[in-house]
């Protein structure tokens, strides 16, 4: 990338000013660390220069926004022509509740919704099953039949408003329940858009909540991809998502590579079932955290878009949507310190930052109040406010990839992806991605790195301003979510209700057409489409195939 | 020899995130406690199961669900209904503070949230525990 005589002159005055300017300043004013490292436990150095990157190939390597390898953005304008969508990802109690709760983040200038769904729900039981005690509505929305995604949606323009819904397990039958729900507003499928999360990999890997064993999982997501490109042609059919895995403990390094590869195991998945890639690349998307080491993390998104880019060229993309690395990003909830809250505005201020200047397509910015309970209402508005400020204040969005040619962020960037490409091997050493799960290698390998971190905060080696430096012994003074006492209730009479009024002798047709389909190998998508529609509750959807696929027990590793 | 403290380390109803379950079992392993890890998805009778056939000093409950006041007071009801009055309880996840003086009454005798340090569990452990 540069001038060779020019370098060379470079890195001999480099080495002039290591030992004399640095080495002198340092005898007098030591550094703070022996070492600096960043969440990878990367050695950082003090210096970046153009000798880190001489390798480097401005054309082949870098490149230009909306050309391969993408490594500046998958769009020529980036957010000059169109912002990130603000997507705060939300539901709790029930569907009132959180239809409640989207209408007042759209009236503040929400731009796309995030549905969260509650553990029941995630597992694919019905309110009233014995497993979902004390679970209604906690972490998330229930949603138990079209009735429940009817209300959900009610008064949302869901022809116009994209809607992300994080759900893995039961995805087709969810994501067949909003399907549905817009057809009967008379709305086409064609015209809808938005993601499931359907990313069951990362599922066993560390989000852990899976229902049937890989292989039919593997089909049920293939059958999506099939039906989508198809279908529902703007629905992004999954979110490969390495925020999970981020959040379980691991490094960024591991996020970049565990997640890149599953997403790899799916396009070998697709193209097993004879699926064009073409027809179906461009809808895959990705989710990825945005966590405390601002470099790190801007590097990580960056890598992520050039390696995707050439490993989809490799296995024969043609479409340059093919090779796009879209992705959301969710500042890090783990980072969330329950000690003084507040201050949790100005971690996730940064986080968003990284995202943003990471290139990020949609974003959710985590609210303070977080690591104590889910969010009130003025902790989501100001937490999308924080967003607004990055849009409309802060200048970074003027030009596109702003931090690209930094000498540091450069060398991170090709550093993560060379990591990367070593765990890919170590993964093919263990027989692939199911193999590696089944033996616990991704699993053991997140937890290492987990408690690593822990001890060093213990330790204080590292710091987390309240909690082992700067602590306050004040009491919290912050208003917590109330939510409906009696909504559980609610819920489970119109299950009741609905069980007893709907046409069951058609349910029951439905759900028996369905369990012959999951027997034989057809997509089953249009068969879960008609249990959905004839109102077959997901707990009896979801029995249906429990019973063909069978459930996954995990492996217990710490 | 000093018998080593015996700890169950358990993640009750539907909650999947197990990041902390399983660094606090190597925190307490690694003071010289004996560790048994339940792994996910326990029902409140499958862990005081467990609490009983491995004849434990102390559960200790993960869940950030929010499901903790059910299932949290539900353990501790059935470990004191089968007559483990002596176990000591305690829990972690993400609790609003207000939920701690209930989880206390019902016997959860340590509650730890976010940002908690492995040493002050396992000082909070030796101090309480009954042997």
């Amino acid at each position: 990338m540069f001038d060779e005589k020019e370098l060379e002159n470079i890195k001999k005055k480099k080495v002039d000013w290591e030992n004399n300017c640095y080495s002198e300043h340092v005898k007098k004013h030591p550094e703070r660390k022996k070492k600096f490292e960043n969440l990878s436990w990367e050695e950082i150095k003090q210096l970046y220069t153009p000798d880190d990157i001489s390798h480097l190939d401005y054309l082949k390597d870098i490149g230009f926004p909306g050309l391969y390898p993408f490594l500046r953005g998958i769009h020529p304008t980036m957010h000059r022509g169109r912002l990130w969508t603000m997507r705060q990802f939300s539901g709790f109690g029930t569907a009132e509740e959180t239809n409640k709760r989207y209408h007042y983040l759209l009236e503040h200038g929400e731009t796309g919704l995030s549905v969260a769904f509650d553990y029941p729900t995630l597992y694919g039981y019905d309110t009233d099953h014995p497993f979902a005690r004390g679970e209604f509505g906690k972490c998330g929305v229930a949603v138990s039949s079209l009735k429940d995604m009817e209300i959900l949606f009610k008064g949302i323009p869901v022809d116009r408003i994209t809607t992300s819904m994080t759900i893995n397990g039961p995805a087709a039958i969810i994501w067949a329940m909003y399907i549905a729900n817009a057809e009967n507003r008379g709305i086409d499928r064609r015209v809808i858009g938005g993601t499931i999360q359907n990313d069951i990999l990362k599922e066993y890997i560390a989000q852990k909540s899976f229902i049937f064993p890989p292989e039919p999982s593997m089909r049920l997501i293939i059958d999506t991809f099939e039906f989508g490109s198809k279908e529902v042609p703007r629905w992004n059919t999954i979110s490969i998502s390495g925020y999970h895995i981020r959040e379980a403990g691991s490094t960024a390094v591991q996020e970049l590579a565990f997640t890149l590869g599953n997403g790899l195991e799916y396009v070998r998945w697709a193209m097993k079932r004879g699926l064009k890639l073409d027809d179906f690349a461009p809808r895959l998307s990705f989710f990825f955290n945005a966590h405390n080491d601002f470099f790190e993390e801007i590097a990580k998104y960056r890598a992520a878009r050039r390696i995707w880019a050439r490993e989809l060229k490799k296995l024969g993309a043609k479409k340059p949507r093919s090779l796009y690395m879209r992705f959301h990003t969710q500042t890090a909830g783990c980072t969330l310190t329950a000690q003084q809250p507040e201050i949790n505005i100005i971690r996730v201020t940064i986080q968003a930052l990284a995202a943003v200047l990471g290139g990020t397509q949609s974003l959710h910015t985590n609210s303070m109040d977080e690591a104590l309970a889910l969010p009130s209402e003025k902790a989501v508005r100001i937490a999308l406010r924080t967003q607004q400020i990055i849009a409309e204040e802060s200048g970074v969005t003027n030009t596109v990839d702003p931090l690209g040619g930094s000498y540091y962020i450069e060398w991170l960037t090709d550093k993560m992806e060379e990591e990367c490409y070593k765990y890919w091997d170590r993964v093919e050493q263990l027989g692939g991605v199911l193999p590696a799960i089944e033996k616990g290698f991704f699993q053991r390998e997140i937890a290492k790195s987990a408690y690593k971190y822990q001890k060093e905060i213990d330790e204080k080696k590292r710091i987390i301003v309240g909690v082992n430096k700067y602590q306050l012994d004040e009491p919290i003074e912050i208003p917590i979510l109330k939510m409906d006492e009696k909504g559980e209730e609610r819920q489970i009479n119109r299950l009741k209700k609905l069980r007893k009024e709907r046409n069951n002798q058609k349910v029951e047709r439905n759900l028996k057409r369905l369990r012959k389909a999951a027997e034989g190998d057809k997509n089953l998508m249009p068969f879960i489409l008609d249990c959905v529609h004839s109102y077959a509750t997901l707990g009896e959807t979801c029995q249906v195939l429990r019973d063909v696929f069978g459930e996954y027990k995990e492996p217990v590793i710490y | 020899m000093e018998r080593k403290i015996r700890v169950l380390i358990a993640k009750p109803g539907l909650d999947g995130h197990d990041r902390g379950a399983k660094v606090v079992a190597r925190a307490l392993r690694d003071a010289g406690m004996e560790v048994i890890y339940t792994g996910l998805h326990q029902t409140p009778e499958m862990i005081v199961d467990a609490a009983i056939q491995e004849d434990v000093d102390v559960v200790g409950l993960s869940l950030l669900s929010g499901a903790h006041m059910t299932l949290f007071i539900d353990v501790a009801r059935l470990l004191k209904k089968k007559g483990m009055d002596d176990v000591l309880i305690i829990g972690g996840g993400i609790i609003p503070e207000e939920d701690i003086p209930r989880l206390k009454k019902e016997g959860i005798k340590g509650v730890f949230g976010p940002g908690t340090l492995c040493e002050d569990i396992v000082d909070f452990i030796k101090k309480n525990v009954k042997k």
